[in-house]
Parts: structure tokens; sequence; C-alpha cells
């Protein structure tokens, strides 16, 4: 490939249980792209994309075997630090999750726990990172409210904030609009679009036609497996599978 | 005959509620009606004197107090010894592992042993551990009672937060007791709930107690001492052939009544302010 990629995926097999969930998973991710994972429902796009930032060992009877690749180093590595992992990837996942605590707190609970304990320098950040989330002027003047509080769509742009304010390189999105309203859906696509000159983008979607609007490179996966992998308009326009063909016409779904 | 069947079924609904509604009503009735006559301010503010159990002077503040420090104490150091195990088998166990199985059923059982069997079982580590009958004891035995209580409830709570909430603080680079300590801020409400369960069935529990904690008419100040509790002071004065005795009997319950209904109330206010950031 000729541009850099994020995220390398070597050989991967996921079983969980007597399932074989992931079947040889071989493909990079590009950097400062949009990178859409489609496929019809229990093809493993969840369980693949779960796998970049290591949320699948919280499961029982998990078997991960070889290797994903994040900036270059393998994060299935024994001596990997699984929260440094963590850090560098941004999640958001179907239905917003704010934490259990004010606005202002849910921006700042990331830089704590990463040591930043300077009252000055939070102020500075829920600022910004707010901003960048369209939120800022909707939630200025009670920063101390419940992000329970806030609408859905809210609560997801608060999510996204959250996700940015500990500073990641990546952004990973579990079908992040499927709870959403059409327009809080449209604002997530289009700060998506903007957002990829900083962060490589990875995106789990059952739309289609999301897929279609702002993705640049695109997976298909069926049954565990990836059928096709290539940038979107060629995967979508022109696929080279008769899986991914019926899959992208609207034969199998 | 649909309409026949319709009609005794609702009205077999309707009986079954009325019956949970009229057991409260008449519990409260009798006590009220019975207690009341006796209750007064010298019940609550002194100790048993000369010949209270034959009808004389004083009062029950040794129970009292007795059954606060022993339920509050037991309280306390079930919260100790629960809130670990939930975390463990919530958030560092994975999910349905043979061990959290395990656990729980073990809760389970727990849960269903009756309280007389710990009672017996506390005056047993009671005698190898070398103690008298004390306050000690007491709190020691109705914390074995009331661990399955406090861990099952909280359980309960901790299984209905979404998965995604873990997830989610996860990503943000959290290790697993960060990620907890979030995790206990969302089932706050239902810990308090937990803790003031278990707070009052350890303080209406005459099982636990009567071998363990003993019995004295003074209020006790040091953990070695032996403890008064209401329950064991309705049981010994409702024992008794004097009208007036069982009177006070009556009137120990309602007290014991009007304190659990009091952290009734407690809790729902509490839940309420714990509750705000809940999602």
């Amino acid at each position: 490939m000729a541009q850099e990629s994020s995220i390398i995926v070597k050989d991967l097999n996921v079983h969980i249980g007597k399932n074989h969930i992931l079947k040889n998973i071989n493909v990079e991710i590009p950097k400062n792209k949009i990178t859409c994972i489609i496929g019809p429902s229990g093809c493993g796009k969840t369980t693949l994309f779960k796998s970049f930032n290591r949320l699948l060992e919280n499961s029982t009877d998990t078997r991960i075997e070889g290797k994903v690749l994040v900036d270059g180093s393998d994060i299935y590595d024994s001596m990997a630090d699984v929260t440094a992992i963590r850090k560098k990837m941004g999640l958001l996942n179907q239905r917003p999750t704010p934490l259990p605590m004010s606005i202002h707190a849910n921006i700042v609970y990331g830089l704590k726990i990463h040591g930043i304990k300077d009252k000055k320098i939070h102020a500075e950040k829920v600022t910004h990172y707010l901003k960048v989330a369209s939120l800022w002027d909707e939630v200025k003047d009670r920063l101390d409210a419940p992000a329970s509080k806030l609408s859905i769509g809210q609560q997801q742009r608060l999510c996204l904030a959250r996700g940015l304010a500990v500073e990641p390189s990546i952004i990973l999105g579990d079908e992040p609009t499927s709870a959403l309203d059409p327009l809080s859906s449209k604002w997530i696509e289009e700060k998506f679009v903007e957002l990829k000159k900083d962060y490589t983008i990875v995106m789990v979607t059952h739309i289609l036609r999301q897929a279609r609007r702002i993705a640049d490179y695109v997976i298909f996966m069926y049954m565990g497996e990836i059928i096709e992998h290539g940038p979107a308009d060629q995967l979508l326009e022109n696929p080279q599978q008769p899986l991914t063909k019926e899959y992208v016409k609207g034969i199998i779904s | 005959m649909k309409k026949a069947e319709e009609f005794f079924f609702k009205l077999l609904m309707k009986g079954a509620t009325l019956i949970i509604l009229l057991c409260l009503f008449s519990i409260l009735f009798t006590i009220v009606m019975k207690g009341l006559p006796s209750l007064n301010w010298d019940m609550v503010s002194r100790i048993p004197e000369g010949g209270f159990y034959i009808g004389k002077e004083g009062g029950i503040l040794n129970a009292i107090i007795g059954s606060l420090y022993i339920a509050g104490g037991a309280s306390f150091l079930s919260l100790l010894i629960s809130i670990p195990i939930v975390l463990y088998i919530n958030v560092y166990l994975p999910k349905n592992s043979r061990l959290t199985k395990l656990v729980r059923s073990t809760y389970d059982i727990l849960f269903g042993v009756p309280s007389i069997v710990y009672g017996a079982f506390g005056f047993t580590l009671m005698i190898a551990l070398g103690l008298k009958t004390s306050m000690l004891a007491g709190i020691i035995t109705v914390t074995f009672l009331v661990i399955p209580i406090m861990v099952r409830t909280m359980d309960e709570v901790m299984q209905l937060v979404p998965k995604e909430l873990n997830d989610a603080v996860y990503s943000l680079g959290a290790t697993r007791w960060e990620t907890s300590l979030v995790i206990l801020r969302q089932v706050a409400p239902g810990i308090l709930t937990a803790i003031l369960l278990s707070f009052g069935r350890g303080i209406g529990d005459a099982a636990c107690v009567l071998f363990t904690a003993g019995y004295t008419d003074s209020i006790p100040t040091s953990l070695s001492q032996p403890a008064a509790t209401l329950p064991l002071a309705i049981f010994f004065q409702l024992g008794s052939p004097m009208e007036e005795v069982q009177g006070r009997a009556y009137a120990a319950a309602l007290i014991l009544t009007i304190i659990v209904l009091l952290i009734n109330i407690i809790s729902r206010i509490l839940n309420n302010k714990l509750s705000k950031h809940k999602i």
C-alpha cells in the first residue's frame, strides 16, 4: 500500500468459546482516513473492531492469535501496556455512554486518570474539546449539570469530546449514529470528515449509504472473514467478489 | 365463558393483593394499639431500673442503643467485605466465568440459611475464639447474616450496568480499579439500598444475637461488653405474665418498626440525591 497505515492486522484469529469468530484477518487501516467496516449482522465486524483496543479479552473464553500493530508495535505483545494502547483510541459506542458525573467531570476524568491535576489545564481542555465537538455553546452555562440530563445527540457529542480529550490518534466508532436522530447523525458524519485530517477513523456501520457518504476505505466482512477491502469508491461501485456485489446491491444484508 | 374466566382470575388477583395490604395494615394496627399506651418518653430515654421487668420505672434505651450499635457495626463490616466481592465478580472476572457462578450460588445458599443457624455458628465461633457474649460477638454474627443480603442486592444492580459503560471507561485508558470506581458511582443508589436493607434486617434479628450478644440493662461502652437488643427486649417482655410488661414489649416493637420505617424514608431521600448523575 502506498500510503501510511495506522493499524496493521496480521493473521488475526479470534475464538470465543467453540466459535471461530474471526478467520485469518489480514488488513491495513490507512492513516488519516475514514475506514468503514461493513457486513451483515454477526459477521464479526464488531469483534474485529474491539480487537483494536483489546476490549475483547474482557469476555470469557476468548482466544486471540495473530498480531495487531498500532503505530508499529504489536498490541498483543505480552509486554504491551493495555491502558496506553487504549488511550491512543477514542471510542464511540452505539448508544452514548456518558460517565455518571457532571458534564465537566466527564471530560476531566480522562485527564485525571492520566495524571493531569492542574485545574487550569482542566478548564482549558474542557472548553477546547467541547468546542471541537460543537457542544460548548449549548452547555457552557451548565457544566456542572449531570451529563445524563443532555439529549442523546448531545451525549454522543460529549462522548466524542471526552474521547478526544485524552488525545488519541485513532477514533473508533461502533455504529455511533445508530441511536441518534437524523440531524445528530448527520452532525457526527460531518464531524468525522472534518476530524480525519488529525485522526484515523475506524467505524463499524450497517448502513451502506453512510459508508458511501463518508468512507475513504471499506472493509467488507462476511461470516468472520474479510471478503474484500479497498478504497471506498472502488469497493462500493465496482466490487470484485460476488458476495460483495450481492451485499452492495442489497441482495444480502 | 371467557368473561367469567377473566372475572374469576381478576378477583383472585385483587383478593391476593388485598391480603398483603391487610397484612401490613393489621400488623401496624396491632403494634400501635397495644404499644402506644405504654410508649412514653421514659421508654426511649431511660434504661431499665430496679423492678422494670415487673412493671416499675425505666425504659429500653439500652436495647435501642445496643441494636443500633450492632446493626450499624455489622452493616459497616459487611460493606467492607461485600464491595470487594461484587467488584471482583463484576469488573475483574470475565462475564459468566466459573468462579462468578460459584460465588453467586454460594451467596444464594447463604441467603437462605435461617438466622438461628448463623446464631449457632456465631456461638461456636465465639467459643473457639475465646470471646465472651459481647457486642463484638453479636456484630460478627449479624455480619454473617447480612453479607449475603448485601452482596446479592449490590450484585443485582451491578449486573444492570451497561457493559458499554465499562468499555467507555477502559477506552479512556483507565485501569480496572479506576473503572471500578466509576461503576461504584453509577451504582451508588443501589449500594445505599443494600446497606439499609442489611441494616434493617440486622436490627430486627433476634436469633443471631440470642447466644452471642447477651443482654444487659446498661448501655454498652465497649465491644467486649454484652449488649441488649430490641428483638430480645420484645422477646423477654412478651413472655411476662404481667399485662403492663407485655404492653412494653409492644411499645418496643413499635420503636423497632419506627426505626426501620425511618431508615426506609431516609434511604428514599438519599437515593434521589445519589441518582442525580446516574445514566
